[in-house]
């Protein structure tokens, strides 16, 4: 693929992007509209991260690509694999060993650092998208910071379930201004978000980029009387006994027996390294 | 024990071969040419052409070909294509009343300068399965005529003449460009226009039905429509003139609508414009049809809360791309998401059971 530019995409789209990013950096939270290009892989399978990360890559860059936590996902190994082609960078499963990750649905149970770029896939950027359709209806309730109908969103959920019936995509305010989408992460990764790392939000199909600076204030919405709460399933790991870490629950037979472990595998991974194990796990799985 | 699923590379590889069989199907039967394609399968190429926004009849030929004929996998192809392509510039606006025109109808008149020209249509064939096709495709050459040498006039400009149609606005502005630009709304017509021309067909013929059906309704008179080459122009910054470049084909249709007047407008007929590459007549009428829905603000109509009027509604949802990847990728793995969901779901009856629990014995208790 000699015949395409660094990372794919030309020089004067990858300025046009940078643009959207800075303003997205400027304005924590608020939605940047930008010229989303038609990417060789489909609308809604990424394309927002992946002209982000196109555009943020230089060839001294290690790249990291997850999908659900795991980087052997078949669409984390196939957008690894454009950007092995296109950009010929390094790339790596180790998160500590990455300076750009780009990650559908979860954010690394590793701390990220101040060198690291955390760049998420986005379906829809749009937090009030569910509550009212129309996109001029939403961005003047962004620019007017109308956001009552969300609250009432949760008070409904409160009236009806007894608990916020979010769970994920949970909604949060970003440095007391923009409601954001922190795209579809479980809420147990919503705490995550006050990090070093810079993170960037692209949503190809919606034309939208939008970035929380490192160390930002990100506050998931919530009430006095019901505080927001991280949940994950109550179960350690199986394989590596990590009781901090989000978990994927896996049907192991007819019977229904499940077992629970580390949706982040390369966190499972280096903690089986360290010679943790977990009720499932043997000594040498790692 | 379980072992985290791994090889996700592999399979990926596996599955691209296994498509590549297929798509060649049976080996014993001779390969299709992208000529083939190109010339017996031409409306296929016009499609892909329309609505991936290339006029390029041999790449179109070449997408559909890869894709297995599926049009949208095609389009796909030549979007993904055209969006790596420098620009050198822009050409100068097709003058479609120079058309050298193939076919030419208008429903509004019975005759007119430049007459009725039926050209290669469909439209009274009987729909009977000709079995002659499937023995051999050897087709009689078809009686020619003398063609015009003059241009042939649009029927709408006889309207306007009589000031009897609304007179649409001239303008230099130079319009939007929907690939360069994130679409805002409310859109200009230009990128409305731009946008129902890339438009999905089956998603605009349904636009374009719900407005016959009452949905909006506007009754549309097809004032014209006419399939033709025209002569493209560019204009060269070392010569300072404008030469010509090469041609396109194009299906040009104008509607006729009825307009009872507002406050501000007199009685008149008002028009709905439709412009697609190649031969796409269907795509071209309906596009015609929601262009005239979609101006009810600007002629001072009412907003009937049909669909065909909601600019935002059509336009977000007409491009078959954004559509396709969207609805698709509900395939990728979703587990993490559906895992939350799960604990919350649990939950939720844990409490409710343990609710219901407390009340019995309360209701026990008294």
């Amino acid at each position: 693929m000699n015949d395409y530019n660094f990372a794919y995409l030309d020089e004067q789209t990858k300025r046009m992007i940078r643009r959207a990013i800075l303003k997205g950096l400027a304005v924590p939270g608020y939605q940047v509209p930008f010229a989303s290009r038609e990417m060789p892989m489909p609308y809604g399978w990424g394309t927002g991260g992946v002209q982000v990360s196109a555009a943020t890559l230089t060839p001294e860059d290690t790249l990291k690509v997850i999908d659900q936590g795991a980087d052997d996902t078949t669409n984390a190994v196939s957008i690894r694999k454009f950007f092995e082609r296109t950009a010929g960078v390094a790339t790596t499963e180790e998160t500590e060993q990455a300076s750009v990750i780009q990650t559908r649905h979860r954010i690394p149970e590793a701390d990220l650092t101040e060198d690291q770029i955390l760049v998420y896939q986005v379906p829809i950027p749009e937090p009030l998208r569910f509550l009212e359709p129309r996109e001029t209806e939403t961005r003047k309730m962004h620019s007017l910071e109308e956001y009552g109908l969300m609250h009432v969103k949760l008070y409904e959920d409160i009236s009806q379930h007894g608990a916020i019936a979010t769970s994920y995509a949970y909604p949060v305010m970003v440095q007391d201004r923009y409601v954001m989408d922190p795209s579809p992460i479980p809420k147990f990764d919503n705490p995550k978000m006050e990090m070093a790392a810079i993170q960037l939000f692209g949503a190809g199909r919606e034309q939208r980029i939008y970035a929380v600076p490192p160390y930002t204030k990100v506050v998931s919405l919530d009430f006095e009387d019901y505080p927001f709460e991280a949940s994950k399933a109550d179960h350690p790991c199986d394989l590596c006994g990590a009781e901090d870490s989000y978990l994927d629950e896996v049907i192991l037979d007819d019977a229904g027996n499940r077992m629970f472990v580390c949706s982040d595998t390369d966190y499972c991974r280096s903690r089986r390294a360290a010679g943790h194990v977990g009720r499932l796990g043997t000594e040498d799985a790692a | 024990m379980y072992v985290a699923v791994k090889g996700g590379e592999r399979a990926i590889e596996n599955a691209h071969a296994w498509l590549a069989e297929e798509r060649r199907g049976d080996t014993s039967i001779a390969e299709l040419s992208l000529e083939q394609i190109r010339e017996q399968l031409s409306l296929a190429v016009n499609r892909v052409m329309a609505e991936g926004s290339l006029f390029d009849p041999d790449l179109a030929a070449l997408a559909i070909k890869q894709a297995r004929g599926d049009l949208i996998e095609a389009i796909f192809l030549i979007r993904a294509y055209r969006t790596t392509l420098p620009r050198f510039g822009a050409t100068q606006p097709i003058e479609t009343g120079d058309m050298a025109c193939d076919r030419r109808i208008s429903a509004t008149f019975k005759d007119a300068p430049g007459g009725q020209v039926l050209g290669p249509t469909f439209d009274y064939t009987h729909r009977l399965l000709d079995f002659k096709l499937a023995a051999d495709g050897e087709v009689p050459e078809a009686e020619m005529g003398t063609p015009r040498t003059e241009a042939t006039p649009h029927i709408t400009e006889f309207l306007k003449d009589e000031d009897i149609i609304q007179t649409e606005a001239a303008s230099d502005e130079t319009p939007g460009d929907l690939t360069r630009e994130p679409l805002e709304f409310p859109a200009t017509r230009p990128l409305r226009l731009q946008s129902l021309t890339r438009g999905d067909e089956g998603f605009i013929l349904g636009m374009a039905y719900s407005t016959q059906r009452g949905y909006a309704r506007n009754h549309a008179f097809v004032g014209e429509l006419r399939i033709g080459k025209c002569p493209v122009e560019m204009e060269i910054p070392e010569l300072g003139f404008a030469i010509e470049i090469g041609e396109i084909e194009v299906t040009e249709c104008e509607t006729v609508n009825q307009f009872k007047g507002s406050k501000t407008e007199p009685p008149q007929f008002t028009r709905g414009y439709g412009l697609v590459f190649g031969q796409s007549e269907r795509k071209s009428i309906a596009m015609a049809l929601v262009d005239r829905a979609l101006r009810w603000k600007e002629l001072g109509e009412d907003n009937l809360g049909a669909a065909a009027q909601d600019e935002e509604f059509v336009l977000s949802h007409s491009d078959n791309i954004q559509a396709t990847g969207f609805l698709e990728h509900i395939k990728l793995p979703h587990y993490v998401d559906f895992q939350s969901e799960l604990e919350l779901v649990r939950k939720l009856r844990r409490e409710a059971a343990e609710l219901a629990e407390t009340l019995a014995a309360r209701e026990a208790a008294e």
